[in-house]
């Protein structure tokens, strides 16, 4: 099991939550204080540092219009990791290739950023969040498709080396393609992507080798997507071999009444308010769900686990907290219910988490839970012969 | 299927299955629907315009039970199927009526085809840029909050509102899928096609453009200006009415629409 530390540096210094619509898309930029701003990018990036001299990997990503999230993009934060860190692997969870809409720069960023870290980056791909299509203002009908076909591109620019090759896609239009610089890894870094729900993607996704990662999930959804996906892994060759990635919140402390309170502000992240519309643009959920929803069926997940209590949240691992011993079983019991994965990703910082708490929360967390957890079994792969069957 | 004159009968047009709803006795009018249009069937609107017409309305693929073949993404495709539509009907030369992105639809096709129509009535067409890039013509109904936007679209918001869970899972399935492809194809550019007002010097049929007075999507001087780019265009307003006068104001649309294309 690799562990890996995360905040989405977040800009927490607002009015009363209770009195904004909305933390996303259109909160003014007016609450956003530069001074104040810049005091937190060097705060998190140097909590980074403590993560990786603690023995941790990093993960970063990025989001857009929110103050939930100062990491306007994720390729320079990874930069910036790349040459301030020196013993863990980087993560970019991911690059928005759908929403950016320019694949071929994306491909040349991470092989840069490969090279400078010589050969510490996972590369992982997102279609985004509903939030994010209305900065990036992508027909949410085809983001599905755009993601797809710009991670081909990328893996097919990645391992070009011989001569320039064309491309005429639905949504891309290069006739030189021609990769400088090569990733420093070969034949590329690790491919990571996510997803909540959508089960024909993350067997797309097992098939090819990539990890699969999905965030903040009670174990039974949990179970189901990782069970779609090692119904559909294959070990093909890809670097890293694949696997899976789960993501919830994470606090260890010494007493469990100083790790509640930690929780309990890391918890201000699910709390973060916005508007319906925002959460579900038309086309980005298919017809079915969409009818479901129209049906008054199914509310949004999110919402539902909001509403619950912080030992609701605890028992279904969406959140892990205690004391070293009962974080390490929580962690353990989460691996058994969801039939294992490789991945632990955690936001460890959220809110008004200080740099202190967040500082001891890091190497805790490392001294006294990753050594136990560390050896806890791989996804294994399926048979090749046995999955083309 | 046959419901008090209406039939319901599935075409196919250069491989993709098309909806096409008939109803009326009369001269024949094609019937565009627009992103409301499961509401438009119901209306009383549509029924009278029955009394005077035989009525054609295909449903543009996408909508209702209509097929979308994945090379349609934007009202410029849709327009060029429905010319195969009409070829296939082998209807030239007839009048339209065009409701919002129906409307958008019908004057895509007419500039492609000088002599397709006879007349066009268009009541709140979308499709074309008037202002300049700080300017939002069309207000933005996919970022506002859902219930500024029902004030927005409507004079009076019951006549917008549908009551889902009392609706057989397969309707609330079509209003699902209607409003996941007036998304797909008016995303972006936002509700028109940058191209399209620079040709409608081609549309020489005489058109009427009508409006809400409370049209708090598009103002009434959007429809204005939409009418002047038309070489034989005329505009009126109708009061009390949103969006969708064709739903909320029936009589006072059909008191304008019928001597129109009398």
């Amino acid at each position: 099991m690799q562990s890996w530390f995360f905040t989405e540096m977040p800009y927490p210094h607002l009015p009363p939550l209770n009195e904004l619509s909305t933390m996303r898309v259109t909160l003014q930029a007016k609450h956003f204080d530069p001074r104040i701003g810049a005091d937190l990018y060097n705060r998190y990036l140097d909590e980074y540092m403590v993560a990786d001299d603690a023995g941790l990997n990093m993960m970063v990503n990025e989001h857009h219009q929110t103050a939930t999230c100062l990491d306007v993009a994720a390729p320079l934060s990874l930069a910036i990791l790349a040459r301030q860190t020196s013993k863990g692997r980087i993560c970019i969870l991911g690059n928005p290739i759908a929403n950016r809409g320019d694949p071929l720069r994306i491909a040349e960023e991470m092989s840069m950023i490969d090279c400078i870290s010589r050969g510490r980056v996972d590369v992982g791909f997102v279609r985004g969040v509903p939030y994010e299509i209305f900065a990036a203002n992508t027909n949410p009908t085809t983001t599905v498709e755009r993601l797809w076909e710009g991670v081909d591109l990328v893996q097919k620019a990645w391992t070009s080396h011989d001569e320039p090759f064309n491309f005429e896609g639905k949504f891309t239009h290069r006739r030189t393609v021609n990769l400088w610089p090569r990733p420093y890894q070969q034949p590329h870094p690790p491919i990571w992507m996510t997803g909540s729900s959508d089960l024909p993607a993350i067997r797309r996704a097992a098939s090819r080798g990539f990890v699969f990662a999905t965030f903040l999930q009670p174990y039974a959804k949990v179970r189901t997507l990782f069970d779609a996906y090692r119904g559909a892994y294959r070990l093909n060759g890809q670097p890293g071999g694949g696997g899976t990635a789960f993501m919830p919140l994470v606090y260890v402390a010494d007493t469990e009444s100083e790790a509640e309170a930690g929780i309990k502000e890391l918890i201000w992240y699910m709390n973060a308010p916005s508007e319906p519309q925002y959460r579900n643009p038309p086309g980005y959920a298919g017809v079915d769900a969409n009818t479901q929803a129209l049906l008054g069926k199914f509310a949004g997940r999110t919402d539902a686990m909001r509403a619950q209590t912080l030992e609701f949240q605890k028992e279904q691992g969406v959140i892990m907290y205690g004391t070293p011993d009962q974080v390490i079983a929580q962690i353990k019991r989460f691996h058994d219910l969801v039939g294992g994965f490789d991945h632990l990703l955690m936001m460890m910082q959220a809110g008004f988490l200080d740099h202190k708490r967040t500082c001891q929360n890091i190497r805790m967390f490392a001294k006294e839970v990753y050594p136990a957890i560390r050896d806890l079994p791989r996804t294994q792969p399926i048979d090749d012969k046995l999955a083309a069957e | 299927m046959s419901d008090k004159g209406t039939t319901t009968e599935f075409r196919t047009i250069q491989g993709a299955k098309i909806e096409v709803i008939r109803r009326g006795k009369g001269s024949p009018l094609l019937l565009l629907l627009g992103e409301e249009s499961a509401l438009e069937l119901e209306s009383p609107f549509v029924a009278a315009l029955a009394e005077k017409h035989s009525l054609i309305i295909p449903q543009a693929p996408g909508f209702g039970r209509s097929e979308r073949p994945d090379w349609i993404s934007s009202p410029d495709d849709l327009a060029y199927f429905m010319l195969d539509f009409l070829d296939a009907e082998g209807l030239r030369n007839i009048p339209v009526v065009g409701l919002s992105l129906g409307g958008w639809i019908a004057m895509e096709m007419a500039v492609k085809d000088r002599g397709l129509f006879s007349r066009i009535a268009l009541v709140g067409p979308i499709g074309i840029k008037v202002g300049g890039p700080y300017d939002r013509d069309l207000q933005d109904i996919w970022t506002l909050h859902p219930e500024k936007v029902a004030a927005l679209k409507w004079h009076d918001i019951s006549k917008g509102k549908r009551d889902y869970p009392s609706l057989p899972e397969e309707e609330v399935a079509i209003h699902a899928r209607n409003i996941e492809s007036f998304a797909r194809f008016c995303w972006e550019p936002y509700m028109h096609n940058p191209k399209l007002k620079g040709r409608l010097h081609r549309v020489t049929a005489p058109t009427l453009v009508l409006w809400g007075e409370n049209d708090g999507v598009a103002s009434t001087s959007y429809g204005k200006a939409y009418a002047e780019a038309l070489p034989k265009g005329s505009f009126g307003v109708i009061a009390e009415a949103g969006h969708y006068p064709q739903i909320e104001q029936p009589a006072a649309v059909l008191a304008k629409v019928e001597p129109f294309l009398a």
